[in-house]
C-alpha cells in the first residue's frame, strides 16, 4: 500500500540520516532520496526513507479548501440561500 | 500527529460529503449521514490561489448552476481508486457511507502483494529452501499463497531462513553481519518502494557486499493503468483517483495520457480520508463539466515532475522489463523493472538461476474482471465461501488491500 | 568424629547461568528453587516443601485458569515476563467474576540463561503476586538444551472463588446491552513491538500489564447485572468482541470515537501499518451489561485507578451474521472482522 506517513525531522544524524518524530515515536530514517532537508521540516517517510519533503504551505492550503467549503455551507444555510 | 489528524476530521468529511451529494446527484438524496439540503446549487467560491498547481477547482455559482442542469438524474460516477492505500482508507473509514449511490468506487490493482504472481513467490521460496539463502522481505508478502500450499511463512515454519524487515537498510545490515551466508531481498512494490531498493543496491555495490542480491519484482503504475484502459470496447470507468505516494516519486505528468488519450479524468489524492473525499468531489466536478485533466489534490507532497533524485537513482540501477506477469491482469508489456547489466551481480534470478515458472490462477477466480471494474467482489462465485482472507484463492483476496479482502473484512454487511 | 555440616556454595547470581543440572532433580535444582524461587515467593504454602500445596477450605464455586507466557523481549517498558505471567492468569480468573486465591508457576528454562535475569524475573513475579495478594503456592522447573527454548517460558495456573449469584459468560450478551471498555487499547502490544530488535524506533509506550481483580471486585460491588467480562489480550479488542459476538449469537455496533488510543501507540501503528484494534492489551477489560446499568457500571469503573479512562464504546445488536461493526470517526461504517492469521505490518 506504499505505507508512508508525514513525520517531523528532529535532528540530522550522520551519515545522511535523520531522526524523525511522529506523535512521540522517534525513528531513524535515511535521507538518501531527498535534498535540502533541515530540522523542523516534515518529510513523507516510507520503509525507512524520506520520500519527499512535505510542503507545509500546500498542506495548509488544502486544509483551508476543506474548511472554506464548510464555512460557506454554513453561511448559505444562515442566509437561507439553500432552499432555492 | 500534525499533517495526519487534520486530514481525518469527521466534521470536514461531512462538509465534503454534502458537496459531493449535492453535485453528484442534484435531484437525489444523500444516503447518509447528512440528508442533502434539497437542490442547493449555489456556489460563490473563488477559484483557489495555487501558483499554477491545480487543487479543488470550484466553478463560480452561475457556471455551476448551468452545469448541474446538464447532469441527468440518473448519471453514475464509476471511479477507480488505483491504489491499495486508497482502498484501505475507503474501507477503514467506511467512506462509502458518505457517498451518494450514484458514486461507485472500484478498487484497482494497486496493491503490490495482490498482483504478485504465484510463480514469483515460488521463486523466493525456492531461494530460501533450495539455495539456503537468508530471504529478507517486507511482512506484506509472508502470507501470500504460493504453489504446493506453501507461503513464505509456511516455508519459514519448515526451516527456511525468512526474515521480516522494515527497510532495505535492514537487509544490508543482515548481509554485513552474515558474510558467510547469501542474503536475498525480495524487492516488491510500485514506484514508491523502488527507490529504497535502488539505494540499497548502489550501497551494496559501493561496499562490495558480494553476498547481497535482490529478487526484483518492482512494477510500474502507469503501465497497469494502460492495461486496464486498453480493453477492446473500452471500460466502464469515468475517472481515476490517482496514487498518492507513487506520485510523490513519479509526479503527476505520467498520468496525462490517461486524460489526453483516453479521456479519463485523474485526480491524484493523498491517502487520508479527507484527501479521498476531496478527490471524489474534484472528479465529480470534472465529469459534470465534461473535462478530463490531471488534477492534484495531494499538492503537499506531489509536484508535476516528482522526486527527480529518486527517479535518477532508479534509472541508474533499473531498466524496464519487456513484459511482466501480473496476477489478475496477465502479461503486461513494459510494466516492471529489472536490474541493469551493470548491477547484474546483485540479481538473484541470475545469481542462483531461479527461473520464473508461470502458475495459472484458479479458473473460478473473477479477479481480472474485478480489477478492471467489470465485476464486484460479491459477484464472484467463490467469494466468501471457498475464497476468504484466511484461505485466499484469488489475488484480490490476498492482501487486506485487495478489492475482495477489503470488501470481506470491512464491508461484508453491504449487499 | 563429627560429621561436617553440609555446605554448598551459594548460587553465583551475578555471573552464573542455567545449566542442565538445574533441571535434573538433584542438589543443583533444589538449590535453584530454594535460593531463587522460594526466597522470592516465600509463603506458608510453598514452604510446606511438598509436591503440592495443601490449601484451606474455600466457600463457593471454584474457577481455574491457566496461561503460558512467551514474550520477546523478556523485559519491556512496564513489565517483564514475570509480572506478565502473574497478571495474565489473575486476569483470566477475574474475568470469570472470581476472586483469585492462589497461583502455581512452572518454568521452562533454556540452558545458558543468565541467573541474574532469572532472579530479576522471579523478584518481579513475587512483587506482582504480593501486590495482588495472590501467592504462588507451588511450582516446577525444567531445563531444555541451549537452542531449544527462548530463554524462559512460564506457565501459571490460578484458582479463585466466585461470589454467590455471579454468573459471567461470553454467551450472555443480549441485543441493546452496552459494551464498556476500561481504558486505552494497544499499549502492551506496541510496548513490546517498539522494543523488538530490528525495528529501530523508540517510543514512550509503557505496557498496561496489571492485575484486574480489584477493578472487577469494584464492578461487582456496584451491584449491576454484569453479563460478560473479558480481557482483550492477544488479537486485541477486535478479536475479543468477535469471540463474544459469536458465543452469544449477536452483532455489535461500536463508536470509534469512544475507543481511546494513546497518541504514541497510534503513531507507532501508523509507522507499521497496524490497526490498534488488533493489538494486545494486558491490563484492560471489556464489560457487557444491561443498558439501564451502564452508567452505574461506568461510574464504578472510573472510580478505580485502573479504569479512569473507561468508556461506553458501543452496544450489542441483533445480527444473524454476528458482525462487529464500527461507526468510524468519518461517520462511515465498517466491519471489525476477526484477525486473518497473524497481524503483520503492511508496508509496501
Amino acid at each position: 500500500m506504499c505505507l508512508a506517513i508525514p513525520a517531523r525531522i528532529e535532528e540530522l544524524t550522520t551519515p545522511g540520516n535523520a531522526i524523525v518524530n511522529l506523535g512521540g515515536v522517534r525513528k531513524e530514517i535515511s535521507l538518501a532520496l531527498v535534498d535540502d532537508v533541515a530540522a523542523g521540516d516534515y518529510v513523507i517517510e516510507h520503509v525507512g526513507y524520506a520520500l519527499q519533503k512535505l510542503d507545509q504551505e500546500e498542506a495548509e492550503r488544502t486544509l483551508a479548501l476543506f474548511a472554506e467549503m464548510g464555512v460557506l455551507d454554513e453561511l448559505r444555510d444562515e442566509l437561507g440561500e439553500s432552499a432555492a | 500527529m500534525k499533517y495526519v489528524d487534520e486530514f481525518r476530521n469527521g466534521e470536514l468529511a461531512k462538509n465534503i460529503a454534502a458537496n459531493i451529494a449535492r453535485e453528484a446527484n442534484p435531484h437525489g438524496q444523500a444516503r447518509s449521514p447528512h440528508p442533502n439540503p434539497d437542490g442547493a446549487t449555489s456556489h460563490s467560491t473563488k477559484p483557489s490561489q495555487n501558483d499554477g498547481k491545480v487543487a479543488g477547482y470550484l466553478p463560480a455559482g452561475e457556471e455551476a448552476n448551468e452545469l448541474l442542469r446538464k447532469v441527468s438524474d440518473n448519471r453514475t460516477y464509476r471511479l477507480m481508486e488505483f491504489c491499495g492505500g486508497h482502498t484501505h482508507a475507503i474501507s477503514r473509514y467506511g467512506l462509502v457511507d458518505l457517498l451518494p449511490d450514484s458514486v461507485r468506487l472500484i478498487h484497482g490493482p494497486g496493491c503490490p502483494v495482490c498482483v504478485l504472481p504465484i510463480g514469483r513467490v515460488d521463486q523466493a521460496i525456492r531461494l530460501a529452501t533450495d539455495h539456503g539463502v537468508i530471504l529478507c522481505t517486507y511482512a506484506d508478502t509472508l502470507r501470500v499463497p504460493a504453489s504446493d500450499n506453501l507461503s513464505l511463512m509456511r516455508a519459514k515454519a519448515g526451516g527456511a531462513d525468512v526474515r521480516m524487515i522494515y527497510s532495505t537498510q535492514d537487509a544490508l545490515k543482515i548481509a554485513r553481519e552474515n558474510p558467510q551466508r547469501e542474503v536475498v531481498f525480495l524487492a516488491i512494490g510500485f514506484e514508491t518502494t523502488t527507490p529504497p531498493t535502488a539505494v540499497a543496491v548502489k550501497q551494496a555495490a559501493f561496499e562490495g557486499l558480494k553476498n547481497f542480491s535482490i529478487l526484483c519484482d518492482h512494477v510500474l503504475t502507469p503501465a497497469a493503468m494502460h492495461a486496464i484502459l486498453a480493453v477492446e470496447g473500452g471500460v466502464a470507468l469515468d475517472g481515476f483517483i490517482g496514487p498518492a505516494h507513487v506520485s510523490t516519486v513519479i509526479g503527476s505528468k505520467p498520468y496525462e495520457p490517461f486524460a489526453d488519450d483516453y479521456g479519463k479524468p485523474v485526480v491524484i489524492a493523498g491517502f487520508e480520508p479527507l484527501d479521498v473525499m476531496q478527490a471524489i468531489l474534484m472528479l465529480v466536478r470534472q465529469i459534470n463539466d465534461g473535462r478530463a485533466v490531471v488534477e492534484n489534490e495531494f499538492t503537499r507532497a506531489v509536484t508535476r515532475y516528482g522526486n527527480l533524485k529518486a527517479q535518477s537513482l532508479v534509472a541508474e540501477v533499473f531498466e524496464v522489463r519487456d513484459t511482466f506477469e501480473w496476477r489478475g491482469l496477465g502479461s503486461v508489456p513494459d510494466s516492471a523493472l529489472k536490474l541493469r547489466p551493470a548491477f547484474a551481480a546483485f540479481d538473484a534470478e541470475l545469481k542462483f538461476g531461479v527461473d520464473y515458472v508461470a502458475v495459472p490462477d484458479n479458473k473460478a477466480c473473477e479477479c481480472a474482471a474485478i480489477l478492471r471494474g467489470q465485476k464486484r467482489p460479491q459477484e464472484c462465485k467463490i467469494f466468501g465461501t471457498v475464497c476468504t482472507p484466511d484461505n485466499p484463492i484469488g489475488s484480490c483476496m490476498v492482501s487486506s488491500e485487495g478489492a475482495c479482502a477489503a470488501h470481506y473484512s470491512y464491508g461484508r454487511f453491504r449487499v | 568424629m563429627t560429621v561436617k555440616p553440609s555446605y554448598s556454595r551459594p548460587l553465583d547470581i551475578k555471573h552464573g547461568r542455567v545449566d542442565m543440572s538445574h533441571g535434573s532433580g538433584g542438589r543443583a535444582m533444589a538449590q535453584l528453587i530454594t535460593e531463587l524461587f522460594a526466597a522470592a515467593f516465600d509463603n506458608e504454602y510453598l514452604s510446606q516443601g511438598n509436591d503440592g500445596a495443601l490449601l484451606p477450605n474455600v466457600a463457593g464455586r471454584l474457577v481455574m485458569a491457566t496461561d503460558s507466557h512467551v514474550v520477546s523481549p523478556l523485559f519491556f517498558a512496564g513489565g517483564d515476563i514475570g509480572s506478565l505471567s502473574v497478571h495474565g492468569t489473575i486476569n483470566d480468573v477475574a474475568m470469570m467474576g472470581a476472586q483469585p486465591l492462589y497461583l502455581s508457576a512452572a518454568f521452562i528454562l533454556e540452558e545458558g540463561f543468565p541467573l541474574a535475569d532469572l532472579k530479576r524475573i522471579a523478584l518481579s513475579m513475587a512483587r506482582a503476586s504480593k501486590e495482588a495478594g495472590v501467592p504462588i503456592v507451588t511450582g516446577d522447573t525444567k531445563v531444555v538444551e541451549r537452542g531449544k527454548g527462548d530463554g524462559v517460558f512460564i506457565t501459571t495456573t490460578g484458582v479463585g472463588v466466585v461470589r454467590e449469584g455471579v454468573v459471567l459468560s461470553g454467551d450472555q450478551a443480549q441485543p441493546c446491552d452496552k459494551i464498556l471498555l476500561s481504558g486505552s487499547i494497544g499499549d502492551h502490544g506496541m510496548a513490546i513491538l517498539s522494543q523488538r530488535e530490528g525495528l529501530s524506533f523508540s517510543a514512550p509506550i509503557v505496557s498496561d500489564s496489571a492485575a484486574l481483580h480489584g477493578l472487577v471486585a469494584a464492578m461487582l460491588d456496584s451491584k449491576v447485572k454484569l453479563r460478560v467480562l473479558r480481557d482483550p489480550t492477544r488479537g486485541g479488542l477486535a478479536t475479543t468482541l468477535n469471540e463474544i459476538a459469536k458465543q452469544s449469537g449477536v452483532g455489535m455496533m461500536l463508536q470509534e470515537s469512544a475507543i481511546v488510543v494513546n497518541q504514541p501507540v497510534e503513531a507507532a501503528c501508523e509507522f507499521l501499518g497496524l490497526d490498534p484494534l488488533y493489538v494486545a492489551n494486558e491490563g484492560k477489560l471489556v464489560a457487557i451489561c444491561a443498558p439501564e446499568d451502564a452508567q452505574r457500571l461506568l461510574d464504578a469503573m472510573r472510580a478505580h485507578p485502573l479504569a479512569a479512562n473507561a468508556s461506553i464504546i458501543g452496544e450489542v445488536v441483533e445480527d444473524a451474521h454476528g458482525f462487529v461493526q464500527l461507526t468510524t470517526r468519518m461517520g462511515g461504517r465498517r466491519v471489525v472482522d476477526w484477525l486473518a492469521g497473524e497481524q503483520l505490518p503492511r508496508i509496501c
